[in-house]
């Protein structure tokens, strides 16, 4: 089984040096685009290969790619920048990309500079990921020194400069317009969509907003074609390997890199071990905090974006969260709804007002002070604050978990509020 | 009042931006990493620096989570809030450091030791619970272990 992305880290847990990567192919692709591709070809391959966004929105990269106007027809800057603000409830692949193989990043994200002719390139990271700033500062520097990055890439005239751009907290500083306001110096406030940021992202030019792990598969695709990425997949709807973490009360909680579309209970239990001695499965997010509940009659559902929709929810982010019997499902969401009040920006009045406002009857109910009714006022709020009423996805996500809440676990709201007690308290 | 060094490190920081305004942030951490928290002088002063009112670089100051506006402890504890933590032991965790320092979230101990703070996922979901001290990611934490972190800060010559 192939592991492109991972395989060839290093077992201590140190980042791959530039000669450690390059012995294993690194900056093979760079070179190759660079002298033997036209920008266009890149982002056709990248298309070929099918490969959708890692972030949790599956957007195709290469479709995203392919809006940027071209030089020709729009003169002017453009940019790159790698969205390295991982902070998704239960989501911890693009630390273990950046802390291990910083090098994988930095070429996935100067094959996209070139393929949309940028030549400036911004990481943006969370400040709390100091371990990963340290790898890349130093890998930074190491392919600089080498010449993959600088005035003259390679003595073929590209100029590609990158810089890291270290955050300062908030979850809503990672939603792709909020990104550009915080590199222009603004709030963390989102854009509306259109203009996309293809069009006008940074300081009004042309940007393309990528997770770390979509820009991470991009030197293998480039390397070793379209066709044998789409190979890489179970499913015939989507390509490539995918991330899949799994954290909660499971025997062994982890990271596994596998063939987009590997089975739900082959990842919880074949690599997770199953649930912990002692408790027993309840429900689980598939792909972070902002995705629907599924339980354990979906565990034969491929983790694929197409295959979580038919069942129900999102791939997401790809990380699985577990449930179990000895923690209340109410007081799970009411964690899920306080989190995404207090990382709301306060922009759109829905987010700003609806989430504290679901947070508190949350509260209630799990206190005891529910009352009959709360159950279908919840409800409701989970379609006035759903999509189509906010600038970003921030609170029609964190609607997703309540809804599916509702519906799974319906039995205990109504429970908390027949008896006047959380029965797990 | 900024010093010299400081001046220097912002409006280096600000050239290498190419815009005044996206320097702002970069220049509340620089003064921070000086000075534990940003007063109203110092903002003041930076806003001046960089060409904008005090309003503007406030309004981006007070957004972020860690960038502090109220002096902080010498040690800032960063107690993960976020679901897996939650389901592997968030509660216990708060609670106990509460009992050890005496302080809630939010607050910093009589001594100027510690300020707690809570914080969204820090990715350490296969270790949870988690919390960071100033720079340090801990996780997989027990009473225990949370105990054998805290004498490792109270030792010190800070």
């Amino acid at each position: 089984m192939e592991k492109p992305l991972t395989e060839g880290m290093r077992p201590d847990g140190q980042p791959l040096s530039l000669k450690e990567y390059e012995r294993l192919g690194g900056y093979q692709a760079w070179r190759k685009a660079l002298t033997a591709m036209a920008p266009g070809e890149v982002t056709d391959e990248v298309k070929k290969a099918d490969l959708r966004g890692r972030g949790g929105a599956g957007f195709p990269a290469g479709e995203k790619w392919s809006y940027v106007p071209s030089p020709e027809d729009v003169a002017g800057p453009r940019y790159v920048v790698a969205n390295a603000d991982e902070m998704e409830p239960g989501t911890f692949k693009d630390r273990l990309l950046m802390e291990r193989n910083p090098h994988q990043l930095i070429e996935g994200m100067a094959l996209c500079a070139y393929a949309i002719q940028a030549n400036v390139a911004y990481i943006f990271l969370r400040w709390e990921y100091g371990k990963p700033a340290r790898a890349l500062e130093r890998a930074l520097a190491e392919a600089c020194e080498a010449n993959y990055l600088g005035r003259n890439v390679l003595g073929t005239g590209f100029r590609l400069e990158m810089r890291l751009h270290v955050s300062a907290g908030r979850y809503v500083c990672g939603e792709a317009m909020a990104v550009l306001n915080v590199l222009e110096g603004r709030r963390a406030i989102p854009r509306t969509k259109p203009p996309h940021p293809t069009i006008s992202g940074l300081r009004g030019k042309p940007t393309v907003v990528n997770n770390v792990e979509t820009l991470s598969n991009v030197p293998h695709i480039i390397r070793k074609g379209a066709e044998w990425f789409r190979g890489l997949s179970l499913v015939p709807s989507d390509s490539g390997t995918k991330l899949y973490g799994v954290s909660g009360r499971v025997r062994r909680p982890g990271l596994w890199e596998l063939p987009m579309g590997t089975p739900l209970r082959e990842i919880l239990e074949g690599c997770a071990g199953g649930m912990q001695d002692g408790c027993r499965l309840r429900g689980l997010l598939p792909g972070g905090a902002s995705t629907e509940f599924l339980t354990d009659q979906h565990l034969s559902v491929r983790m694929d974006f197409d295959s979580l929709l038919t069942a129900g929810s999102r791939l997401g982010t790809g990380a699985v969260i577990v449930l179990d019997d000895t923690k209340c499902p109410v007081g799970m969401v009411h964690n899920l709804e306080a989190f995404f009040a207090r990382e709301s920006c306060g922009w759109c009045t829905p987010c700003r007002d609806g989430l504290p406002w679901t947070a508190q009857l949350l509260q209630a109910i799990e206190e005891g002070q529910g009352r009959p009714g709360d159950v279908e006022r919840l409800d409701l709020h989970t379609r006035l604050i759903g999509p189509g009423f906010t600038f970003c996805y921030l609170a029609p996500g964190a609607m997703e978990p309540l809804r599916s809440a509702l519906k799974w676990f319906r039995e205990d709201f109504e429970r908390h509020i027949r008896d006047r007690r959380c029965p797990w308290r | 009042m900024l010093t010299e060094g400081e001046r220097r490190e912002i409006l280096e920081d600000a050239e290498r931006s190419g815009h005044r305004r996206a320097a702002g942030l970069g220049a509340l951490k620089i003064v921070q990493r000086h000075r534990g928290w940003v007063s109203d002088e110092t903002l003041r002063e930076t806003a001046k620096l960089l060409q904008m009112t005090p309003d503007e670089l406030d309004s981006v100051a007070t957004f972020f989570s860690l960038i502090f506006r109220k002096p902080v402890g010498r040690h800032v504890i960063l107690v993960c809030d976020s679901v897996s933590c939650w389901i592997m032991g968030y509660d216990e965790v708060r609670e106990h450091l509460k009992a050890r320092i005496g302080i809630g979230l939010g607050e910093t101990t009589a001594d100027g030791r510690f300020t707690m703070l809570p914080i969204a996922c820090l990715g350490a979901c296969d270790r949870a619970p988690a919390m960071m001290v100033d720079e340090e990611l801990y996780g997989n934490l027990t009473p225990e272990k949370i105990d054998e972190i805290l004498a490792a800060y109270s030792e010190d010559a800070g």
